[in-house]
C-alpha cells in the first residue's frame, strides 16, 4: 500500500516537472517552425538587414535592420543609465544607509518591481513625452528635415527602460553584496582602507558574478518589455536616432499582429523568432554567469 | 419524473418569454452566433448583439474584438460564424468562399489638437502632409506649429482605407504608429500641432474635426458621396446568408430590420444603399 502511495507521488512530481520542459520545448519548436519558413520566403539577408519595413503595399518589403538596432541600442543605452544608479543605490542599501532610511528605500524598490509595465507606459506618456516633445522643439527650431514626432522617441524608450530594470538590478545586486563574508569587508577596514575603499575595492569585486547576473537579468527585461515602450516610442520603422521615433522587436509584434495577414504575419513570427533567439543568448550568458560565481564562492 | 417536469416547465416559460420579447415573432430560435474581428466594430456590435439578445433570448451571441483579419481568418478555420472586417474583403478571401455582406458604412475624420486653427484642407494638401512634405501648419495656413503626423499601423483597416482613399499608399512618413482607435484620439487630444484621423462614430470634443475639400465628416455628406474618407464594415460569412444555420440567419434578418438599422444609426454609421 506504501509502494503504492510513493509511486503515486513520485509520478505526480515527475509529471509536474516535465510540464515545464514540455512548454518550454514546444514554445522553441513552434518558434522555429513558425518563424523560419519567411525567413527563407523573403531571404535572410533582406529580412535581416534590410532597412525598409512595408509590408501591406503592393511591392511588399520586409526589412528588420531598424528593428533589430532598435531594439538592441534601447537595451544597451537603458543598461547603461540604469546599472549605474541600480548598484550605487545597492550600495548605498547595505553600506550606507542607517536601519531606518534602509526601511524606507527597500521597500519602495520592490514596490517599484510590482508596477506593472502598462503603468510605466502610461507616466511615460502623460509626463515624459509633453517634455521631450518642448525638448524636441528647441532642438531642432528651424530644422526642415526633422519630423516632428510629438515627443514619443527613443529617448522615452531608454528613459523608461531604465526605471524599469532598476528593480531587478538594486535587488540583485543587494543580494550579491549581502553575501560578501563580513571577513572580507573587516580585513579590508583593518588594513586601513577607508570605507568607500572597502565598499569599491574589495566588496563590489567580490560580488562581481551576482552584480553581473542583476544586469543580464536587467537586460532581458529591457529587451523583452513591450506594453511600456509601445506606449512612448511612438511606433513608426525608423533609424534608432534619440528623437526619432523608433519601433522595437517586441512592440512591433503587440501593434502588427491584430491586423496582418499573409507573409506580412508570417514575417512577424520571425520578428518573435529573432527576439527569442536574443532572450536564449541572454539566459545562457546568465547560466554561464551563474556558474562561474558558484565556482568562486 | 422531476426532471422531465422542470425540463417542461422551463421551456414553456422560455417560450412564452420569446413570444413576448418577439414582438410577433412565433418561430422561437435556439442557438448560438459568434463573430470575430476589426476592432473599429466594437461598438457596432456590441449595440447589435444587445438588442438582439434582447430579442431573441435564445439566442446566444459572442463577439470577440481580435482584428479584421485575423476575425476572418477564424472565420475560414471554421471556429466563428461571421468574421467582422472595416475594410472591403481581398480577393484572396473571396476566393476562399467568404461572402462580403455590408451591413454599414463608417466616415474617417481627421481630427487635430483643440488649439488648430486649421479647419479645411485639401486632398492634395493632406496627401503633402501624410507624405512629409508639408510639415507646417503655418504652410496651409495655421500657426507656426509644426506637424506631428499620426496614423496607425500597418495591417489596420483604418490605415489601409485612409491610406488608398488618399492615394498615399506606401508613401507616408508617419512620426507615430500607434495600434488603436482610442490611442490616435489620446495622442492627438494631448499633442499640440497633431494631425490623425479616426472613424467618424468616436471622434468627442477633445479634439477639432478638419474638412476635407470644404466638405465636413457627416452622414449627410459621406450619405450624399461628398466625403472622401469612408469605407464599409463587413459582417463576412463563410457562403451566402442563406447557407447558414439559422441561428445566423437570424442574426442578418435582425441587422436589417428596422430595429437593427436603428442601432446602426444612431452609432453615427451609414446605412449601406443596397439592403
Amino acid at each position: 500500500m506504501i509502494s503504492h502511495k510513493e509511486r503515486l507521488a513520485k509520478g505526480i512530481v515527475t509529471g509536474c516537472a516535465s510540464v515545464a520542459i514540455f512548454a518550454i520545448c514546444s514554445i522553441t519548436i513552434y518558434m522555429i517552425l513558425k518563424g523560419v519558413p519567411a525567413l527563407f520566403k523573403v531571404g535572410p539577408l533582406e529580412l535581416l538587414f534590410g532597412t525598409v519595413w512595408r509590408p501591406t503595399g503592393s511591392n511588399p518589403s520586409y526589412g528588420i535592420l531598424y528593428i533589430i538596432l532598435s531594439s538592441l541600442l534601447a537595451t544597451l543605452c537603458s543598461v547603461g543609465i540604469g546599472v549605474p544608479i541600480g548598484v550605487m543605490s545597492a550600495v548605498f542599501l547595505t553600506e550606507i544607509a542607517n536601519k531606518k532610511l534602509a526601511s524606507i528605500v527597500s521597500p519602495a524598490v520592490e514596490l517599484l518591481a510590482a508596477i506593472p509595465s502598462v503603468i510605466y507606459g502610461l507616466l511615460g506618456m502623460m509626463i515624459l513625452n509633453p517634455v521631450l516633445f518642448k525638448l524636441e522643439k528647441w532642438i531642432f527650431s528651424g530644422s526642415s528635415t526633422h519630423q516632428f514626432t510629438g515627443g514619443a522617441n527613443m529617448l522615452a524608450a531608454i528613459i523608461v527602460l531604465a526605471i524599469m530594470i532598476l528593480p531587478t538590478v538594486i535587488n540583485m545586486s543587494v543580494s550579491a553584496i549581502r553575501a560578501v563574508p563580513s571577513s572580507l569587508k573587516q580585513a579590508s577596514l583593518a588594513l586601513g582602507a577607508t570605507k568607500m575603499q572597502t565598499i569599491f575595492k574589495a566588496i563590489l569585486p567580490a560580488a562581481k558574478s551576482g552584480i553581473v547576473a542583476g544586469i543580464v537579468l536587467g537586460i532581458g527585461r529591457a529587451i523583452g518589455e513591450a506594453m511600456a515602450i509601445n506606449m512612448v516610442s511612438g511606433g513608426s520603422v525608423n533609424i534608432p536616432l534619440p528623437f526619432n521615433s523608433v519601433r522595437f522587436l517586441t512592440t512591433q509584434l503587440v501593434s502588427e499582429m491584430s491586423y496582418s495577414q499573409g507573409l506580412h504575419r508570417e514575417v512577424l513570427f520571425t520578428v518573435g523568432l529573432v527576439l527569442y533567439i536574443f532572450i536564449m543568448i541572454i539566459n545562457f550568458v546568465l547560466l554561464k554567469v551563474k556558474k562561474k560565481g558558484e565556482l568562486h564562492a | 419524473m422531476n426532471m422531465k417536469k422542470l425540463l417542461a416547465a422551463s421551456t414553456a416559460i422560455t417560450m412564452f418569454a420569446s413570444v413576448l420579447a418577439g414582438c410577433g415573432n412565433t418561430e422561437s430560435v435556439s442557438g448560438s452566433v459568434s463573430l470575430a474581428g476589426s476592432t473599429s466594430m466594437n461598438k457596432l456590435c456590441d449595440a447589435l448583439s444587445e438588442k438582439f439578445m434582447e430579442e431573441y433570448p435564445d439566442i446566444n451571441v459572442q463577439v470577440e474584438y481580435t482584428g479584421s483579419t485575423a476575425g476572418l481568418e477564424s472565420l475560414q478555420a471554421g471556429s466563428v460564424d461571421i468574421g467582422d472586417a472595416s475594410r472591403s474583403l481581398s480577393d484572396e478571401e473571396k476566393n476562399n468562399g467568404l461572402v462580403e455582406n455590408v451591413v454599414a458604412v463608417d466616415g474617417i475624420a481627421l481630427i487635430t489638437d483643440k488649439e488648430n486653427e486649421v479647419a479645411d484642407l485639401t486632398t492634395q494638401q493632406l496627401a503633402d502632409i501624410y507624405t512629409g512634405k508639408i510639415t507646417n501648419w503655418s504652410e496651409v495656413g495655421g500657426k507656426d506649429e509644426s506637424i506631428v503626423v499620426i496614423g496607425r499601423e500597418n495591417g489596420s483597416g483604418t490605415r489601409s482605407a485612409f491610406e488608398e482613399l488618399v492615394g498615399v499608399e506606401e508613401q507616408c512618413a508617419y512620426a507615430q504608429e500607434l495600434d488603436s482607435t482610442g490611442a490616435v484620439l489620446g495622442k492627438v487630444a494631448a499633442t499640440p500641432g497633431a494631425i490623425g484621423y479616426v472613424s467618424l462614430d468616436v471622434v468627442d470634443d477633445t479634439v477639432s474635426t478638419i474638412s476635407l475639400n470644404g466638405v465636413e465628416a457627416t452622414e449627410e455628406n459621406i450619405l450624399a458621396g461628398d466625403y472622401l474618407l469612408s469605407r464599409p464594415f463587413v459582417m463576412a460569412t463563410m457562403g451566402e446568408i442563406s447557407e447558414q444555420n439559422e441561428a445566423v440567419q437570424t442574426w442578418f434578418e435582425f441587422v436589417g430590420s428596422d430595429a437593427g438599422q436603428e442601432v446602426i444609426s444612431s452609432l453615427g454609421l451609414i446605412l449601406p444603399e443596397t439592403k
